[in-house]
């Protein structure tokens, strides 16, 4: 893991993905800080602990502790966290948390449960790695780390559709981006 | 294995043991990874070998790989290397998604240096490929696995990908760049021209990694950020994340710069202004909160931050809310005026769902509180109290605390708070977080001793923890007899001594025992109390009890003798009891003289920092409570050599002032301490060379220029090993309670003796040698140091009129009145009062309430009306009062000379 030299770019320490009883579904750790399974396992329990009994559904919620700051949502029968440095500036956290779940629910159409995650771990664990190099905050507009993952190319979609024809595998992921369009041209609307 | 957070998180797969199975069948959970098993994915894994492979397997069991290390599976070395080639053959497959997942399981398995050439020209192909996203993303792998020499032979393409036109691809090396340039500055520093460029992006994530880069590159070299600074703040810088790092540079060029003389604005000022006008809310608090943790930040400066902050709090969204209450909090600790507009909007989010919100908005208040308010305020605590968790509430009783020493007159209701929250339900850290707040108060606040006492003892009824009724029984113990009416505490403390454990009954004897002693009426009463405990089941209560009868009753030092003048330092004697212990001839008794007197240089206390929410608030507080632990600290060590301990109890001692340049040979600190009729000059020496031994070392004080002082005693440090530490002291006498000045000449001298390297012994013979220090001076702030006075007006009154003295000055042009109020107290070096230290945004007069006791515990209070006028010049009228028209002369003395 190499760390970040430069104290004045922002760091995300980790995104964490846990379901509605705090269980891990989906992690992600970049400081060195905490690399033991057991010290990431103490830390998403007084997270969730901390947490669990918040109403984070509407608005993005937040929370100071130990030497952290927490941003959360809660969508569906998930969790979502997002830590920072206790001098990080919230706004910037909740910018990558927006990206985290926002980029999700547009890969998942909307279907954003347990179950869906599951089934599509691989959409998400791509997209945590589409947000977040190393800790370094990579891309925080939702719809742009969405065709990243489904491997579109910016600005083009042409390539890809023959191959998925070909290929059924692919469908799901082609649909994927189907919506992504749909639901962008939606949510600007609004 | 056993760490794996299979067994704190229970995953979603079939451990070995049953129990777990039971569960998953009752929950029913439909899981594609029910019953995974790392052995089966592993064997699984050998479909990359097949020649034909299916990409949307292939990808099943990638993602299964990844799981399975999500959970906090680990792979051994041997099965990463197994995945790791078995994946390389994945690159021949055309498949993108496929694709996708190989380069995020390769960043996951990181393939040790001699296996990555596997991969490598792989690699290479796809950053040449037509596709960005191939490109992007084996960049992304590349500079993730690649090591320093590798980075040279494939620079060329890296550094031809930064000024790519595509947005992934440039974003991509950007971000590898910045985790290379830690250990490969020298490589990524060629690459500036094409870094410059990427600034100039059109795409916001480009510009913003560009600008990291750039400046990351530059950090060591003040000249060039401030450059890039410059630069950056005339071009226009769209991406708001970006403009979020320029903010935090200007913020540093700030730190670093001289802090502005008069009314001159800070270079940079007006660009954090025009940012809090950015349309990006990221831009706009990152601009605020660098204007806010600006070092002497002027009011007028704070005003435009703290009125977009204000903006913030009624925000529907909590994470802004929290952000500007919490910076917001910090300003209230420094400049609670300038908060004080946001009051209305702090009060409504006492209400807050969010409780660190709400606690953090409390905390602020109780901060920009003026007295009036203190009452409403509390009313509206009090109902919040019951609903927050112990975390939060120990924040809140710490501001209660600060509030209360800030405002002593409002002790009552403060205190009666304190009490009534000490009744209800909490936990230890809650409990004592109280406790110690009432017993700092007690401590600083006279008035409220009685008050306080009556709550401890109240407290100790019924508390259920040991520690805290031995704290306060030994507290009753000590300020008990005391008091005006010491009985009415011995039946609170006696309950204990029938009712308790035998640790608390312990306690509770002791504190008995001193009423026996200082209260020579009660003296027959405590007896009869502590004879009942001589049949108590526990021995260290019925040796206690034995002792006290015998001090109380035949001790040849009277009764007095119950507590008795420790001048051995706990510690000493702890290693002094162990090293006893330790011997095998326990025949001979412990002998207290075999105790080193002199404290042992104890290493700097780590106090516990504060965490979460209670370091937010508690910021700068600790500053100020930090000196108070160190004066305890000298004057434990003044005691512990008997030549100054004679001398008396010390008035004042001066924060430490360095003799030497930092990283010479020798350092030297020297404390002032001022003491009734003398002045100790306390030097902390270092020997910080190692093949050295410094013996017979001392410090030669030339009084030429002083001329009141005469040298009493001077106080050699025999020996002062390699790399060691150790104390050397002068005294010098001067007339009883006389304010005399004077400057010094200091020269260190000492014996050298060199340590052979080959033996480790020093050399017999030394040779003498000296070391010329900086001077020292002794002010006339060194004789005042503050003092509480909890209503200034009636002090004032009680002192003598014609002690009063009254003079105008003028002080010249300053920044604000603020400015003034404290350049002022900080020369005479007293306690402020009624929280007149902090002037009103915008006022053009102020009036400063000081209080301070002169050595010879004289005390002076002064009332210092300031004004000021459009051309900011200030003036100030001085009016003292003190018990002796010298002092008051005296303080006019050190503002004609400052």
């Amino acid at each position: 893991m190499t760390e970040i030299v430069d104290p004045t770019i922002p760091v995300v320490k980790n995104l964490l993905l846990l379901d509605s009883e705090g269980k891990r579904i989906a992690v992600k750790y970049f400081t060195p800080d905490m690399t033991s399974v057991a010290a990431q396992a103490n830390y998403e329990k007084s997270v969730y602990a901390k947490t669990a009994r918040t109403n984070a559904r509407g608005e993005a919620e937040i929370i100071m502790f130990d030497d952290v700051v927490v941003v959360y949502k809660f969508l569906g029968d998930l969790m979502f966290y997002v830590t920072g440095d206790q001098d990080e500036n919230e706004v910037v956290l909740y910018s990558v948390l927006q990206a985290f779940y926002e980029s999700i629910n547009l890969l998942l159409r909307n279907a954003v449960e347990k179950k869906t995650v599951l089934e599509n771990l691989d959409l998400v664990l791509l997209a945590m790695d589409e947000i977040v190099d190393g800790g370094l905050i990579l891309e925080t507009d939702p719809a742009t780390v969405a065709t990243r993952v489904t491997m579109r190319q910016d600005g083009d979609g042409s390539p890809m559709s023959a191959e998925a024809a070909s290929n059924p595998g692919l469908v799901t992921l082609s649909q994927a981006f189907g919506s992504i369009k749909e639901q962008v041209a939606r949510s600007l609307l609004k | 294995m056993a760490a794996t957070a299979q067994n704190t998180l229970e995953p979603l797969r079939a451990g070995g043991d049953k129990a777990k199975d039971e569960d998953m069948e009752e929950e029913l959970e439909y899981s594609p990874f029910y019953g995974i098993e790392k052995g089966a994915v592993l064997q699984e894994a050998r479909v990359f070998n097949e020649p034909h492979v299916d990409p949307r397997k292939c990808q099943q069991v990638i993602t299964k790989l990844l799981y399975l290390l999500t959970q906090g599976e680990s792979f051994t070395k041997s099965e990463a290397s197994d995945v790791f080639f078995s994946v390389t053959k994945l690159f021949q497959h055309k498949d993108v998604h496929l694709r996708r997942m190989v380069y995020l399981i390769i960043k996951e398995i990181i393939p040790s240096s001699d296996e990555v050439i596997i991969i490598t020209s792989s690699l290479m192909k796809d950053m040449n490929s037509t596709n960005d996203l191939y490109r992007s993303n084996a960049i992304r792998v590349l500079c993730r696995i690649i090591d320093s020499q590798m980075l040279l032979q494939i620079e060329r393409y890296l550094k031809q990908a930064v000024v790519d036109k595509s947005a992934v691809v440039a974003g991509a090396v950007l971000a590898g760049a910045i985790h290379l340039a830690g250990a490969n500055a020298e490589v990524i520093k060629r690459w500036s021209n094409e870094v410059q460029e990427a600034i100039n992006s059109r795409h916001p994530m480009v510009q913003f990694q560009a600008v990291a880069l750039m400046h990351g590159l530059r950090a060591n070299d003040r000249l060039a950020v401030s450059k890039l600074v410059t630069q950056l703040v005339r071009s226009n810088v769209r991406s708001p994340m970006a403009q979020c790092l320029l903010v935090r540079y200007v913020a540093q060029v700030i730190a670093e710069s001289q802090p502005g003389v008069g009314n001159e604005t800070r270079p940079f000022y007006d660009f954090l202004e025009s940012c809090l006008r950015h349309k990006s809310e990221v831009v706009i608090f990152e601009a605020a909160r660098a204007i806010c943790n600006m070092r002497d930040v002027t009011t007028r400066e704070l005003t435009p931050a703290v009125t977009v902050l204000q903006l913030f709090l009624s925000s529907s969204k909590p994470v802004l809310r929290f952000a500007a209450v919490r910076t917001l909090n910090k300003v209230a600790m420094s400049h609670p005026m300038a908060v004080t507009n946001c009051n209305i909007d702090m009060e409504s989010l006492i209400a807050d769902p969010n409780r660190s919100i709400a606690t953090l908005a409390i905390t602020t208040l109780l901060k920009t509180g003026n007295e009036s308010s203190i009452d409403r305020l509390l009313k509206q605590i009090g109902g919040f109290m019951s609903e927050i968790a112990d975390e939060f509430k120990v924040v809140v009783v710490e501001a209660i605390k600060a509030l209360c020493l800030k405002f002593p007159q409002k002790y009552r209701g403060l205190m009666n708070f304190l009490s009534n929250v000490l009744r209800e339900d909490g936990g230890f850290e809650y409990k004592k977080s109280i406790v110690d707040a009432i017993l700092q108060l007690i401590r600083e606040i006279p008035e409220a001793k009685e008050m306080g006492l009556a709550q401890l003892c109240e407290f100790i009824e019924d508390c259920e923890f040991n520690f805290l009724s031995v704290q306060i029984l030994h507290l009753l113990g000590e300020e008990g007899p005391k008091t005006k009416d010491p009985a009415r505490y011995i039946r609170y403390i006696y309950n204990r001594v029938i009712l308790e454990n035998a640790t608390v009954r312990a306690a509770a004897l002791s504190s008995l025992a001193r009423f026996g002693a200082h209260c020579p009426d009660l003296r027959d009463r405590v007896l009869q109390l502590v004879r009942r405990a001589l049949y108590d089941n526990d021995d260290e209560v019925r040796d206690r009890a034995t002792l006290y009868l015998y001090q109380l009753q035949r001790a040849p030092q009277g009764p007095e003798s119950v507590d008795p003048q420790w001048r051995i330092p706990a510690k000493g004697l702890e290693a002094a009891l162990t090293a006893y212990l330790e011997q095998t001839d326990t025949e001979q008794p412990f002998d207290l003289a075999s105790v080193p007197e002199v404290a042992a240089p104890s290493p700097a206390k780590a106090k516990a920092k504060p965490q979460g929410l209670a370091a937010a608030v508690a910021a700068g507080m600790s500053a100020a409570a930090a000196p108070v632990t160190q004066t305890d600290e000298y004057a434990e060590m003044l005691k512990a050599v008997p030549q100054l301990a004679a001398l008396g109890p010390v008035f004042k001692t001066c924060a430490p002032v360095q003799l030497t340049e930092e990283e010479t040979e020798y350092k030297v600190v020297c404390v002032r301490h001022v003491l009734e009729g003398h002045l100790v000059f306390q030097f902390n020496c270092t020997n910080t060379v190692k093949e050295q031994v410094l013996e017979d070392v001392s410090v030669t004080v030339d009084l030429a220029d002083a001329e009141e002082f005469s040298e009493e005693l001077v106080l050699p440090l025999e020996v002062m090993p390699q790399e060691g530490a150790g104390q050397t002291y002068v005294v010098l006498a001067r007339p009883p309670g006389s304010m005399a000045l004077g400057r010094f000449v200091n020269i260190l001298r000492f014996r050298v003796k060199e340590i052979d390297p080959a033996t480790g012994e020093a050399e017999e013979e030394g040779y003498e040698d000296e070391y010329q220090l900086e001077d020292t001076e002794v002010v006339a702030a060194d004789y005042i140091k503050p003092s509480f006075t909890p209503n200034f007006r009636a002090a004032w009154d009680a002192l003598p009129e014609e002690s009063e003295m009254v003079d105008d000055y003028g002080i010249g042009q300053r920044d604000s009145l603020q400015d003034a109020v404290e350049a002022v107290g900080r020369i005479l070096g007293m306690q402020s009062c009624e929280g007149t230290d902090a002037v009103p945004p915008n006022a053009r007069s102020h009036t400063l309430l000081l209080s301070g006791t002169v050595v010879g515990d004289v005390q002076v209070l002064v009332r210092l009306a300031f004004g000021i006028d459009a051309q900011r010049n200030v003036a100030m009228k001085l009016a003292v009062r003190s018990e002796s028209a010298e002092v008051s002369e005296a303080i006019h003395a050190i503002i004609q000379e400052a």
